[in-house]
């Protein structure tokens, strides 16, 4: 009987297990591996931490480094302070049928595929696009305005792209929030802002804090829609990466790079727990 | 004496539905007032009016004399104990007392001292720093009280706050928010759709269905002389029969029931003629059991029948006895207990005078 439970414990976990070691835990350790040795003739190799040097004597990869950390806080923040209120609405005003489509046309956009969604952004902003038109149709600018590749196109695309991985966990806090609590804020002589801090923004941040850790993480290892929106020059580390690895066949580099892509959003992610006072498991369960 | 509370003609509407219809009372200070009606009689409707959370479709909210309609609820001097208590969970039990102090903009150690002073009266003293979560159904429910009253409101609003604990706990806090009213000397509106309650704790009651008051008045007037036929089967327990008039003598009724038994009642001033369908309440413990027919002759009605169940409840306790008929009437044994040997298939007979029953005109249906 013992060992049945014993067998069946081992196939339920065997594919948990095997997801784990065969797409985290083994290409991982391989990375680091290669990411340690260093070509000094062809073919052969040696250990040692050059190439992480490499990355910390370049200003460039370091600068790349730091404006790809920067600007994906950043955009986690404007996701936030745009999502906070249409999740409040969603949750607690919207009522019904206007509740759920709200909540789908949060969905819409993940209908078609991130390239086509970004292709979208670029038919709007690009010097022909619609926006440019729109403007000079009204008179308000003269001549056609480029407004793709710069960093506002690219935070306008990373905060579309992540505006639903915020809104669902912070639809699902705020809907566990009592109206009653609410109304007895009300009740005790609080007033709507100082509801919101001390009631709403306290119950919320298991979800604020849930959504800004995945929009964090997406931002920091999207590779399209800064390429796209941002052009050849938008400086984004994952785009390093990339032209490490398949342009320059520099793995060594490449795999150096993403472990300290790793290491900063593990590093930036544990941050963001002490700061809120939460655990991990308070936020994912 | 300006009443602390005062609704005039206050009528609500969602919709087609009239939730509340034309009602009109006044509290006076200090007192605590019951509205009491089955659930979805407009109770909850008519507090979150007071309270500023609904604006009434017409009429007048005045407390301490002043109409407070254009007041928002973060204004109004009234508080409210809300049904699941709302207590707020991201914070200490004194951080949910002094909530109101600091938007008060009081000082903090005025706060401190208050809410420690609240927390005494209570009898929770030096518990200010637990999470609310640590406390059980009880205390809950006296921090959600001493959280309102630490704002000195002109009256407490409390909407069914005993709904959601256990019986036990129940009687034990019925006794206990009479004594907290009593000890902050406030004015208290209470809402529940148990009986019970509005029975022990209240100095005036208002009996509710259907959006309007059917009769006011304190806990003995609505038991012993009920003015309306929901009155008299809502509020106690009663046995009922419905039957013809057959003869009216003054306010003496002699009515003929569905299955043929004459049985007197009294219709206390209501109008009825010959030949009207009327409903008879008799209270359990009106009716007197007797094992001689002969012990009954001062009462004008007498039945005779056998015991068919014993509902023991200690010195509440009672029988059914069931007629020639097979009508079960439900009858209080008397507290000396000369009748606990009774068991069932027992004869008896059983009497009431006509004098301590309500008639009432039955519901045309
Ligand atoms: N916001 C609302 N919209 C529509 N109808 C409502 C609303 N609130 C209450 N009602 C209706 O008003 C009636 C009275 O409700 P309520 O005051 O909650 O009753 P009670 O508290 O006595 O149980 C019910 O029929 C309910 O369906
Ligand atoms: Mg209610």
């Amino acid at each position: 009987m013992r060992a049945e439970a014993k067998l069946g414990l081992a196939l339920l976990l065997t594919p948990l297990l095997l997801w784990l070691s065969l797409l985290i835990i083994i290409p991982h350790i391989n990375m680091l591996f290669i990411a340690l040795r260093e070509r000094v003739a062809v073919a052969t190799y040696e250990t040692s931490p050059a190439n992480f040097l490499t990355f910390f004597r370049e200003p460039l990869y370091m600068w790349t480094f730091v404006r790809t950390a920067l600007m994906s806080v950043m955009a986690t923040v404007i996701t936030l302070v745009i999502a906070f209120p249409v999740s409040y609405y969603i949750a607690k005003i919207a009522k019904g049928r206007r509740k759920s489509g709200l909540f789908l046309l949060c969905l819409v956009p993940f209908w078609v595929s991130e390239l086509v969604r970004t292709f979208g952004w670029m038919i709007l902003l690009r010097e022909t696009g619609v926006v440019s038109n729109v403007l000079q149709y009204l008179g308000l600018v003269q001549g056609p305005v480029e407004m793709l590749y710069n960093d506002a196109a690219i935070m306008v695309g990373l905060v579309y792209t992540s505006m639903l991985f915020m809104v669902v966990p912070l639809v699902t806090t705020m809907e566990s929030l009592d109206d009653a609590v609410i109304e007895a804020g009300y009740d005790l002589g609080g007033s709507g802002p100082s509801i919101l801090r001390e009631i709403i923004i306290p119950h919320a941040t298991p979800g604020i804090v849930s959504g800004s850790i995945v929009v964090f993480m997406l931002s920091l290892g999207n590779y399209l829609t800064p390429t796209m929106l941002g052009g050849k020059e938008s400086l984004w580390f994952t785009e390093l990466i990339y032209s490490q690895f398949i342009v320059r066949f520099n793995w060594e580099l490449g795999a150096a790079f993403g472990f300290m892509l790793l290491i900063l959003s593990s590093v930036i992610v544990w941050g963001m727990l002490r700061l809120t006072g939460q655990t991990l498991e308070k936020t994912m369960g | 004496m300006i009443p602390d509370l005062e609704c005039v003609d206050l009528k609500k509407q969602f919709g087609e539905t009239t939730a509340v219809d034309s009602v009109n009372f006044s509290v006076p200070p200090g007192s605590f007032f019951s509205i009491l009606g089955p659930s979805g009689c407009g109770k909850t409707t008519i507090m979150r009016m007071i309270a500023g959370f609904l604006e009434p479709s017409s009429g007048d909210i005045q407390i301490k004399g002043k109409s407070v309609l254009d007041v928002a609820p973060n204004k109004r001097p009234v508080n409210m104990v809300f049904q699941h208590l709302a207590l707020f969970p991201m914070m200490t039990i004194a951080g949910n007392i002094g909530y109101g102090l600091r938007r008060a903009g009081l000082n903090k150690a005025e706060i401190d001292r208050k809410v420690g002073d609240a927390l005494e009266r209570i009898g929770l003293p030096g518990i200010g720093n637990r999470k609310i979560d640590e406390l059980s159904g009880g205390q809950k429910q006296r921090v959600a009280i001493a959280r309102c009253m630490v704002l000195e409101p002109d009256v407490l609003l409390l909407d069914e706050p005993l709904g959601a604990l256990d019986l036990k706990l129940r009687e034990h806090m019925k006794v206990e928010l009479k004594a907290l009213q009593t000890a902050f000397d406030t004015t208290f509106v209470y809402i529940t759709h148990d009986q019970s309650e509005a029975l022990v704790m209240s100095d005036q009651i208002a009996v509710m269905n259907h959006g309007q008051f059917e009769q006011m008045g304190s806990a003995r007037d609505l038991y012993y002389r009920p003015e309306t036929r929901f009155v008299a089967g809502f509020v106690g327990d009663s046995n009922r029969w419905s039957g013809k008039v057959e003869r009216v003598q003054g306010s003496e009724v002699e009515l003929r029931t569905e299955r043929g038994m004459l049985i007197r009642g009294n219709s206390h001033g209501r109008s009825l003629a010959v030949g009207d369908a009327v409903d008879s309440f008799v209270r359990p413990e009106a009716i007197v059991v007797a094992g001689k027919a002969s012990d009954l002759d001062q009462f004008d009605t007498r039945i005779s029948g056998e015991v068919s169940s014993l509902l023991f409840n200690g010195a509440a306790s009672r029988i059914l006895v069931r007629d020639d008929q097979g009508d079960e009437i439900e009858v209080t044994l008397p507290q000396s207990g000369e009748y606990a040997s009774l068991s069932r298939g027992d004869a008896v007979h059983i009497g009431w005078s006509g004098e301590q029953s309500n008639c009432f005109a039955a519901e045309a249906s």
